[in-house]
Order: C-alpha cells, then structure tokens, then sequence
C-alpha cells in the first residue's frame, strides 16, 4: 500500500490521521506489553513440553486449574482473604510509620535516641517477627497483621523522616501566621510537601507486604493465597501453585495500574508538565 | 491603663535580640529597639539592608520568640494579623483561590471574594496555580491573602522586592486601592525610601545593625496630592533631616 499524496488529501484527513497516531501512539506499548507475555508464555509451553512432568506444568494446565479454582469459588475466597490482610497491613504500616517518621524527621534529639532502635529493627528478619508475634499473641488475624506491619514500618519510617527533613519550614511560618488549625495543617500544608516521600514508601510497602504475608499464612492462618499455596506444597500440585500466584500477582499490578498511578497522578496535578 | 475595649496601637519595645551561631559567633541584630504605629495608620520601617528589619517582623509575629523585650498588637475587634512575607509563600499544591480561603477564618472561607479579586486584577486566575503565575501575580495572590483577613495589623516585607520597577509601581497603586478601603494599621519593611514616601504617613528610619530607631519622618499630606513635583520636594526634606541614609 502506498501513502497517499498529501496534496489530493480532503480537508480534516490530516486532523483525522493526528488523531488516529495519537491512538497508535497510546496503543505501542500495551501491545509491547501483550507480545512480551505472549513470548513468555509461548517459552513456558515448549518448555513444558520438553520437560513434561508434574512438576512442571505447561500454561494450559494452569489455566484449567485457574478456572476450575474460580468456577467453585476458592481463589476468590482466597485471594480476598489475602488481599484484605495486605490492605490492613498496608494501613496501619503507613500510620505508623509516617507519624514516627515525621516526629523523628522533626525533633533531631529523639531521632539520635531512636536510630539504634530503627536500625535493629531494620535488620530483623520478617520471619523471627513473624514467629514471635504467633508466640506471643497467637495464632490470630490481629498477630498476622501486625507482625507485617511491623516488617514493614521501619521502611516507611525511614523514608518519611526523609521527608520531614525535607520539610520548608516558610509553610509552617505561613500557616502559623494565618493560624491555621491542626487538621487545614496536615491536610494542606504536611501531607503534600511529604506526598513524593509517601509515594516512594508506598510503592515498595505494597511489593514488600504481600510477599511477608503470605508467609504469615502459612505459619499461622487456615486460609489466603499463602496458606493455600502450603496446602499444594504437601500434594505436591504446582499447577495450583502457580495457579493462586498467577492470580495474585494480577490482581497486584491491577491495583498498581487503577490505583497507585491515577491516585499519583491526582496528587502531582499542580506540578507544571512539560507542554 | 487603656480603657476596655479600646484599640490599642501597635508598640514595639524591643531591648536585645541576638542570634548565635552553631559556630558560637553571635550577632546582635536590633537593640533598644522602640515605636508605635497608630491606630489606622500606615507606617513603614527603612533601612539599610541587613540591619534587622525582618527580624522585627518575624518577632512580631510570633515567629521568633527569642528576644528580650515587649511588644503589643492591637486588640479588640477582630485580633488577627496579616502577613505578606519576602517571598510570596503560596502552597504550590493549591489553587490561587483556595490558597486565599484557607488563610481566612473558619468564619470567613466562604465570604464573596470577588470585589478583592477584581481590584488586584487576579479575577481570570483564581483557579490557576501558583507556579503558573508570574512573581508580580504571586505578589498580588499573596496581598489578597492578607487583606482577605481583614486583620487588625498588616505587616509586610518588602512585598515588591525583585519586581521590575513599573511592576512594583502598578502593585504599589494596588496596595494604596486595597488598603483605601479599609485602612488598616500597617507595618511595612523597605529599604526603598521613595516607595515609603509615596505610602506611608510616617516613616520609621533605622540605624545600621544593630537596629535601633534614628527618627521619625512624617508625611501628613494626603496621598493623592503626592504628585512628583511634591515627592521630590519631600525626598529633599528627608535627605535634610536624614542626612547620609539611604
Ligand atoms: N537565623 C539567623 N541566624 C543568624 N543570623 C541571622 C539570622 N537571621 C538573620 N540574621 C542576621 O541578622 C541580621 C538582620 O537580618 P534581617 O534578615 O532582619 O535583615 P533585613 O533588614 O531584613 O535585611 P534585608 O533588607 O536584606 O532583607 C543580618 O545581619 C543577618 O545576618
Ligand atoms: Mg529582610
């Protein structure tokens, strides 16, 4: 097929052919991301078939476990049992650890006391925090969570002590000249300055967070995708495994893409963009 | 004793306000520092740069509570100040308009704002934000800030510094139209001693660091009769009673 002329084009072709590479534009790398896929899945399968064997099913096989496992209901139960355990996790880490994050951040005497405590805490191996949190309150949902969440607030803390230091002290001045109250503070003047900071924690709190808690249940809880995930270890059934996985990890960046994107986008709206 | 209820001009009665170093050097930068402002009157602190003119303002409002020393603002009636700082210190992440109402009382947020706007010329900005303005309009979003407060006190510093000079003469007019039309005890830093003249009813001249107050100037005459031939007259008076500041 040959381009056609642009002199004997009708007037409106040109904005209708904008148009139209906009849209190929938009569409290039959704299609990358689908031939990338594709290629992986395409690699499994001849791989699969050179290796037959139980453990190591092809991609078909996973797909039939996925959708027998979402006709009768359990990866869904599963998979929110999971995801609501994140959530919570996710909450009281970003909580927590902002509020002792800002306070370090902001008062240099009480972060000299406290480094020691945030770097052993730091280096605490999620499993031991995990064990002991069964240990001590039980094999109960409020030890789950919190055992994540304690894995995960020493990031977060961190990373908005970082922010608090970042912090311009001329809003605050502002804010206390024009006697701002203690919420109009937070909401319009803390919060966006530490937005970048926030983001930045929250991001590798979700990808650290679902890893931890599917290995609190395993330890310690009778369902989601990590207890699950033990149950198939024991009958040896890695199509399952990789089955709930599969599942899991789409969900996961499902959230990253309706989520955590557009969510960033709307708190950086006031940036100026590059025309 | 001042009677209840009555409005008490703004007095300033600083002894000693020193800074010290992590280094351990201190600089003392006013001392024996003293002056009233009238009620509704609009007075202007010059200066030499560095002399200490900020540190005033930041005292006074509460900023800097490390000084030795007094100070009283007005009461009685609404008590609240107003700032426009060196710089327009707008929230970036904030629309020009909701930057004014988030400085207003609870009260206040949703008074008419219109008039204001209009006057400041800043009626087709209200939704943009800060970092789509220019530093004149930032200026002007920030004088918008202030008077939408109708405070008791204004206090400004030097709100037309790096502005090109027929950008701060335009906000200058502005200024006068806002504050015209309620006159407000005001207090303004400059080290521009024809800006203060064309202002002020009275100046309040300072000494070199650490400051102290060298004299009064007062300009009585009302501000529409100060046309060029008469400033030039009342700078020479000034240069006469003033002889070697600024
Ligand atoms: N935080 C501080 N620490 C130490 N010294 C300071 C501090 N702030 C101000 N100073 C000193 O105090 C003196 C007065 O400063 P100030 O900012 O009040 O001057 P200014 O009159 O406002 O000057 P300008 O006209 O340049 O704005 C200056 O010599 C300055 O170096
Ligand atoms: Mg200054």
């Amino acid at each position: 097929m040959s381009a056609p002329d642009p002199g004997d084009r009708p007037p409106g072709a040109a904005a209708e052919t904008a148009s139209q590479s906009r849209l190929t534009t938009a569409l290039t790398p959704v299609l990358t991301v689908a031939v990338s896929l594709l290629g992986l899945c395409l690699l499994w399968g001849f791989a699969a078939n050179a290796w037959p064997g139980r453990a190591f099913p092809g991609p078909g096989q996973v797909w039939q476990v996925l959708r027998a496992e979402a006709a009768n209901g359990d990866l869904f139960y599963h998979l929110g049992a999971t995801l609501g355990r994140v959530a919570a996790a996710y909450v009281v880490a970003m909580v927590v650890g902002s509020v002792i994050g800002v306070l370090l951040g902001s008062h240099r005497s009480a972060d000299r006391f406290f480094s020691p405590w945030l770097i052993l805490f730091l280096n605490i191996p999620a499993l031991v925090v995990i064990v002991l949190a069964y240990i001590w309150f039980g094999l109960n949902e409020a030890a789950a969570i919190g055992a994540v969440a304690v894995n995960k607030i020493p990031n977060v803390v961190v990373t908005m002590r970082e922010g608090a230091r970042a912090l311009d002290p001329s809003y605050a001045e502002m804010a206390a000249v024009y006697r701002f109250g203690l919420l109009d503070r937070v909401r319009h003047v803390l919060l966006p300055q530490l937005q970048p900071y926030l983001a930045a924690a929250s991001r590798s709190g979700i990808a650290l967070i679902w890893k931890i808690v599917l290995v609190v249940e395993l330890l310690g809880r009778s369902n989601g995708v990590g207890f699950q995930i033990y149950l198939y270890f024991q009958l040896f059934d890695v199509a399952a495994i990789l089955a709930y996985t599969l599942a899991f990890v789409a969900v996961m960046l499902v959230i990253e893409l309706l989520l955590v994107q557009p969510g960033e986008r709307h708190a950086t709206r006031w940036r100026r963009r590059p025309a | 004793m001042q009677p209840v209820g009555a409005v008490v001009p703004l007095r300033v009665d600083i002894a000693e306000k020193t800074f010290r170093s992590a280094q351990g050097v201190s600089i003392t930068a006013l001392q024996d520092l003293s002056f009233e402002v009238r009620q509704g009157e609009f007075a202007c602190l010059l200066g030499p740069s560095g002399c200490g003119k900020t540190t005033t303002l930041r005292i006074l409002l509460g900023l800097d509570k490390d000084f030795s020393g007094s100070f009283q603002l007005p009461e009685g009636g609404s008590n609240r100040i107003a700032a426009v700082f060196q710089e327009p210190i707008l929230l970036p992440w904030r629309t020009v308009e909701q930057n004014v109402r988030l400085a207003l009382p609870k009260g206040l947020r949703t008074k008419n704002l219109d008039g204001l706007f209009d006057t400041l010329g800043l009626a087709g900005m209200r939704s943009l934000y800060p970092a789509e303005l220019s530093l004149g309009l930032a200026r002007r979003a920030a004088l918008a800030r202030a008077f939408a407060n109708e405070p008791a006190v204004l206090l400004l510093d030097e709100p037309f510094a790096s502005l090109d000079e027929r950008t701060a003469e335009r906000l200058r007019h502005l200024l006068l139209t806002v504050w015209s039309a309620r006159p407000t005890t005001a207090l303004m830093v400059t080290h521009n001693l024809r800006e203060a003249l064309m202002l002020s009813d009275r100046i309040i001249v300072l000494a070199q660091r650490p400051a102290h107050v060298l004299g009064m100037f007062d300009v009585r005459l009302p501000r529409h009769y100060r046309n060029p031939q008469v400033m030039s007259d009342l700078l020479r008076s000034f240069h006469q009673k003033f002889p070697g500041v600024v």
